[in-house]
Formats: structure tokens, sequence, C-alpha cells
């Protein structure tokens, strides 16, 4: 009804191979990012642009980033937190050692580290896979962590092993009010987005999608596993770098080690699960499932008390939180074993078809 | 995509309705928020000093808050990590009309916060930790280590091992093992006391310990190994009860490791059994069961069933400080309303010129009930610390007693490294200092 694609005739190759090949699709999508752009800035307040939007814009690019190397190619890694580390730190000395240097370039050359480092540590899966991998790439979180915690020329050797940016400026134009940032987020998220999207539905990402389902049947087809391999960990830990680098520059201003701790790893990981494996939708489902429950839960908890005449304190709510927050992951997935965007599609599905089921 | 608009839409509309109940506005109050962390490894330390803090505050109101002006405050759990605090943070400095000044507990929330409180006009208090350098009030205009920082702490820390050894002369040869927590926290120490160690020639061994200090093994086997004659501790929550009992294991005399404030409260030794003799260098309050204030929160709020921890701990060193650094904050806003008008809600500019221009003296502190274990404050427009002080505690296995006088942290030690670092921040953010002109706002 709402769905009906009667009329909708795809007339070339181009046509049928398109993002969104349902008209209703494409505009509901461009209405939407014209949303984020145009109607977000002007509805929002500082708190929801600092505290909620911005930390979810630049961690479901990280998801996005882990996604392409978890869902996609099938390698599980929990190195994203260093990885993340790798794109700031490598960001910020670039931004600081060379004069003049644009904030854009600096934390595509924080991607650029990320992608070496990650493609190092990515060569352990030519031989090993599955939970052993995860082991191995855990390697790269320890390794990274003691690397800027004790290497001082990292951290351009401030006594407090704590770094900070400040005054970011692209051509000109300042990035220091919260919307500027959430809008220099977004315009990073969108580029990328579509980015890894078309990277996906291209041969690379056909060849990722092999190896996943069966590595060995996708080497006897002609798919060389180590460039396959190698190719998805270099373009997830570019996007995770980024992703790292704009943590540091935009969300936190300054920051330590302990932020791209092995709990970031396990967090990116999760939304990836939680959102849905092999689904560019779900790195954003799931970011906004990890980001935003847990503060909406912070701040809900003790107004649904208050409205019982109860008053939970902050340590009880805060134990809640976690409770509620497992537990939630818990029935995730149970319910939906294939995440949020597996939902999502089940729903889009649904309504292409309504109101005649069959 | 859809789906994160309509998420955004639910978080919003559930919101809205908490927000405009907090916006009526009710009779004259002054806001306090406060970044506690009652949860995760840093809670033994977390919770007294949090519950100190709110007992300071029902306490002022029940002597008629600040001229009359009620404090509220609300607290938002960080768990002390530092992304939980900046979100904290950006909840509350609006919230019912807006804050009055931020106090971060926590030197990596305080390092997030310096330049937030910088771009938003809003105060930021960290008396006795946070950034050090911040002591500059030129560069520095909105924070506030109000009577000390992480580098009086180890000043006075050196000064203290120096007193056990017989002067600082004696210090030449020592060697000094500093077991620090691997973090902004503890790594604050390192120049101070390199800058110490360089001046009486005695050799440092800097041992970090990684977050949360439950592990270490290692770091005590280098001890071991290296065998210096003292150890300093920073540690923090767990951190320090694990490291009196690795010395204990190890050998290593208790009483030739001295820790620092954050190391220095009950929580820390009181289920160790081997840590009598440890003492602890406490910048700013010590513990004080018998101060008049603390007998005044078990009369007025324990005794009718108000207090907001348990009774046995009030007194303690940790909750001592959170009584001080409430007092500081109320302190600054009574002093701004001498210039601004007496019984009005300070903003966080006037309160600003509060803290600048603190004068707690010996008489004030006395008829605060904390003169016991505290020194007067004072701070400057130049000066955002004033003179800090401090005494050393000693464990004797069932309460700390006072084992030193006041230690006085060494202005010409400090000030050169203060102006060296509060520079280069400026350089890198490009920041001038500020006038004589600008110290009259």
């Amino acid at each position: 009804m709402f769905y009906r694609e009667n009329g909708q005739f795809k007339t070339s190759y181009r046509a049928d191979q398109q993002i969104f090949p349902i008209a209703q699709d494409r505009w509901v999508i461009l209405a939407f990012i014209a949303f984020a752009f145009i109607g977000v800035p002007m509805l929002a307040d500082e708190y929801m642009f600092r505290a909620i939007l911005i930390p979810f814009l630049i961690l479901a690019l990280a998801a996005l980033g882990v996604n392409i190397l978890v869902g996609y190619c099938g390698q599980i890694s929990l190195g994203s937190g260093a990885f993340m580390a790798v794109g700031a730190y490598m960001a910020y000395n670039t931004y600081v050692r060379i004069d003049g240097m644009p904030v854009i370039i600096a934390l595509l050359s924080g991607g650029f580290f990320a992608t070496l480092v990650g493609m190092f540590f990515g060569i352990p899966s030519l031989r090993v896979k599955g939970l052993y991998l995860a082991v191995a790439t855990l390697a790269a979180q320890f390794f990274c962590d003691w690397a800027f915690l004790r290497i001082g020329w990292f951290t351009n050797n401030t006594a407090s092993g704590s770094v900070s940016v400040s005054n970011l400026a692209v051509l000109g134009w300042t990035i220091d009010t919260p919307v500027e940032k959430y809008l220099f987020c977004l315009g990073f998220l969108v580029v990328f987005t579509l980015l890894a999207k078309n990277l996906v539905r291209s041969a690379i990402g056909r060849e990722w999608m092999a190896i996943r389902d069966m590595d060995v049947a996708a080497a006897v087809i002609g798919i060389r596993p180590m460039y396959a391999k190698l190719s998805a960990f270099a373009v997830s830990s570019f996007i995770i770098g980024v992703a790292g680098g704009l943590w540091g520059f935009v969300h936190l201003g300054s920051w330590e080690p302990a932020a791209f701790s092995i709990d970031r790893s396990f967090q990116l990981l999760f939304m990836v699960i939680i959102g849905g494996m092999g689904s560019i939708m779900g790195s954003f489902f799931g970011a906004a499932f990890i980001v935003v429950l847990p503060i909406f839960l912070n701040q809900f908890l003790p107004a649904a008390g208050a409205l019982v005449g109860v008053e939970i304190s902050t340590a009880a709510v805060s134990h809640t939180e976690f409770m509620v927050f497992g537990a939630l992951i818990v029935w995730f997935l149970i319910v939906e074993p294939h995440g949020l965007a597996k939902l999502w599609s089940l729903g889009k599905q649904k309504l292409r078809i309504w109101p005649f089921p069959h | 995509m859809k789906n994160a608009c309509a998420t955004l839409a639910t978080v919003l509309a559930l919101l809205a309705p908490s927000m405009s109940t907090n916006a009526i506005a009710q009779e004259k109050q002054q806001n306090f928020p406060l970044l506690t962390f009652r949860t995760g490894p840093y809670a033994p330390s977390g919770s007294p000093w949090a519950n100190g803090f709110v007992d300071y505050f029902k306490l002022a109101n029940i002597k008629g808050g600040i001229n009359g002006v009620r404090i509220a405050w609300e607290e938002c759990e960080t768990g002390y990590a530092t992304d939980r605090g900046v979100e904290c943070y950006e909840r509350l400095k609006g919230k019912s009309g807006g804050a009055t000044v931020f106090q971060t507990m926590s030197t990596g929330i305080t390092l997030a916060l310096t330049e937030r409180g910088i771009a938003d006009g809003m105060p930021i208090l960290t008396p006795a930790y946070g950034l050090s350098e911040s002591a500059d009030g030129e560069v520095f205009k909105w924070s506030f280590p109000i009577g000390g920082s992480h580098w009086t702490s180890a000043d006075t820390q050196v000064q203290y091992v120096a007193q056990k050894v017989g002067g600082l002369d004696k210090l030449k040869g020592k060697r000094i093992a500093l077991l620090y927590h691997d973090s902004p926290y503890g790594k604050e120490a390192i120049t101070v006391v390199t800058a110490r160690a360089k001046m009486h020639d005695f050799e440092l061994i800097a041992i970090p310990v990684s977050h949360p200090g439950v592990d270490q093994k290692a770091a005590w086997l280098q001890i071991r190994r290296a065998r210096p004659d003292f150890v300093l501790l920073w540690g923090w929550g767990v951190m320090n009860s694990t490291a009196l009992k690795e010395a204990q294991s190890t050998g290593f005399p208790r009483d030739h490791v001295i820790g620092v404030w954050p190391s220095g409260s009950d929580s820390d030794v009181k289920e160790v059994p081997g840590a009598a003799g440890y003492s602890a260098v406490l910048m700013l309050p010590g513990p004080g069961f018998d101060s008049a204030i603390a007998k005044e929160v078990r009369e007025k709020l324990h005794a009718k069933g108000q207090g907001s921890g348990p009774k046995e701990e009030v007194g303690e060193a940790l909750y001592m400080r959170g009584l001080m650094n409430a007092m500081v904050a109320v302190e600054g806003v009574r002093r701004a309303q001498e210039k601004f008008g007496k019984g009005q809600v300070m903003t966080p500019a006037q309160a600003r010129w509060g803290y600048e221009n603190l004068q707690i003296d010996d008489k004030r502190l006395a008829e605060l009930g904390i003169a016991d274990v505290m020194q007067p404050l004072a701070t400057t427009c130049k000066d955002h610390m004033g003179p800090s002080a401090a005494r050393a505690y000693t464990w004797n296995g069932s309460k700390w007693e006072v084992s030193s006088d006041w230690l006085h942290a060494d202005p010409a030690v400090l000030n050169p490294l203060i102006k060296a670092a509060a520079d280069k921040y400026a350089a890198e953010k490009k920041l001038t200092r500020r006038t004589g002109a600008d110290c009259q706002s």
C-alpha cells in the first residue's frame, strides 16, 4: 500500500544496480539525510549533540569499520579499540608535528597508519581462524595500550600522558560549536557509509563474503585469501582509525589511552553483533543501541522511580543500568540472533506485501 | 537510519517531561552538580568522598544555605570513566537553571573538561588534584586546584621522606621507587619527583601499575630487585590495599612506604593486616573523627537519620575531603555574594570571581569546624592554588596518627615547573596570558 512498487520498471543495468532499487526507499533515505543535515541542527539542543549525537555518529562510523571485517569478511577482531587509538594518536602527531596541517588530512593520515597497523595484525588471519584469530587481534589491543602509555614520542612527551587538540578548522570554517562538530562528523559518516556500501556490493565485497562463508570454497573458485583478508583488514582499520581520530579530536578534545581500552573493542564488537553482522544499516542500529540506551536508562530510571514515589540512589541506578542493559542484549540475541538489522528488513518485507501477506 | 531517528525521537519525548518539571523555578537555589563514582573499581574511594560532599550540602542548608540561598545538588554517576564524566557534565551544566561549578573528582575527567570549562564559562574546581599547571591563573582562567595539586602532593611527599632520613641533604644517594597508577593522575607525580631527584641527587625508579591495579606482582618483583630505600605509593581504589599486601609478601618494610592522599584513607588499610606503619602524606584535610564538623554531622544529620553514608565513615580522610571540597565550592559562592549581592544566586562567572578571590583564614576555618585538619586557603588572579599544606599520617593498625608537622610545598621548586607547563599549554592552545585588567572581572 505505502510500498507500492507497481510501475517501477528497471530499463537499464544501472537502474537495476542502484543501492536502493525501490523509489520509496531512495526518497526516504534522501529525506532522512537531509533531515540529519538541516532538521537536526535546528531541533536538538546542546546536550543532545555533545552527549548523544556526536558519540553516536563517531561510534557508528567505527562500527561500520568493524562490520566490514567481522560481518562481511568473517574475521573476528578484538583489536578495534587499538585501531581507533592508532588513528587518534597518529592523527594527533600529524596534526601537531607538521605546521599548518589541515584537520581532514590529519584524520585521514590517522586512518592510513591504522591501516598499516591493521594489516600487520591481520597477517595471523591467514593462518588462524575464529576464536584463535580473536585472541591474536587481542595482541594488537595490548600492544597499542602499552605503546601509547609508555612511548613518549606518541604523546609529544606530555607529562601526564594525555594529549589534547583544539582550534580545529577546515578551510577557514572553525569547528567549535556542537552543531559544527555534529555536521563535521555527519559529513564523514555519510561519505564513508557510501564508500563502504559501494565496496561491499562490488567484486571485492563479494570476495569478502565468499571468504566469510567458506574460505576453502572461495579459494577453490579463485579468490586469493590473502588479498581478500588483508584488504578487509585494511579497509576496516582505515575506517576505524578515522573514527578514532574523530573520537579524540572532536568528541573528547583531550584523551588518554584509557579512552581506547579493551572495553571499547568489546563495545564495538557488541554493536556489530547486536546491530547485525554483514549489514551497513546494522552498524547504525548497533551504535544507537549501545550509545543511547545506557544514557537513556540512566536518566529514565530515576524519573520512573519518581513516578511511583521511590527515590533511587545514583549507585543503584548505575547497577540497574548494567543489569537492564545486559538483559536486553540477551533478549535481543534470543529473539533475533541476526541483529536489529534483520528485524528492520523483516519489517520492510512485511510492509512491501502489506496488506496482502500472500 | 530511519530507526535511529525513531530512537532519537523516543529519547527526546521521554526526556522532555523530566526537563520541564525541573525548569519550574522554586525558591532561590544554587546548583552544585556532583560527578560521583559510587560504582566500579574505584568505588571504595568514591563513596565516602561523595557522601562527604552531600553531607556538607545538607548541613549548610540546615544552617540557612548561602545567606538564604538554598543549596541544590544532583549526582551523576561516572564510574570514574572519562566519557561518562563528559556526558554527565553536558547533562548537568544547564539543568535546573544551570550549574554553578563542577568538581570533576577525577584527573582524567579534569583533562577532558578543562577546555569545555573555558568554552562554556564554567569554573572547574579540583582541590588537591586535577591538572597541576592549572594553578597558573593567568593561563587557566576557569580552573581552580585550590589548596594544592598532585605536584604539591608529590613535593610534600618527598619532603616527608627527607624528614624521615634527617633532612633534604641526606637524600643524596638514596634510591626511591615511585609506584604509580598508570593514568594521568599517577603520571603527574613523575615531573616533580624527577625535579627533586635532580636537586638532591637521589635515584628515582618509576614503576607504573596499570588500571585497575590488582596485578602488581611484576612491579613488586622489580622493587625487590632494586631494593629502594623508600616506595612512594600513588595508587587509587583497590590498587592501594593490593600494594600494601604485596609489600607485606615481598617483605618490604611498610614504614618505608609513603602514600599520597588518594592512597591514604581507611578503606585502603582497614582490611590489610600488615598495613601498620604505613604512612600517607595527605594534602588538605586528613582524617578528623573529632573535628567539630564531624561531630556536627553526627548530631544534626546522622542522629536524625539523614546521613548519607554509614555513620562510622564520618571523619574518614576521604569523607573529610568530600566535606572540604563542598565547603570550598560553597565558600567561593559566599565570597562572590559579597561582591555581587548577598542572598543572590550567583552565575558561574560570578562564582568564578569568588573562587579567584577566596580567603579562608584560621578564623573562618574555626567557624567551619575544620581548623584542626586544615590550613588556610587563599587564591588570587595569578595563583589559583594558593598556599598548600599537607600532613603525614601513620596507620597504627587501628587508626591514623599524625606523624609530622604541616609540610608546605616549596614554591621555589614548583613555580618554574608550573610556569613552563602553563606556557606550553598556552602555546598549544594559542591562548594569551590574562592581564591585570582581566583580573577585575
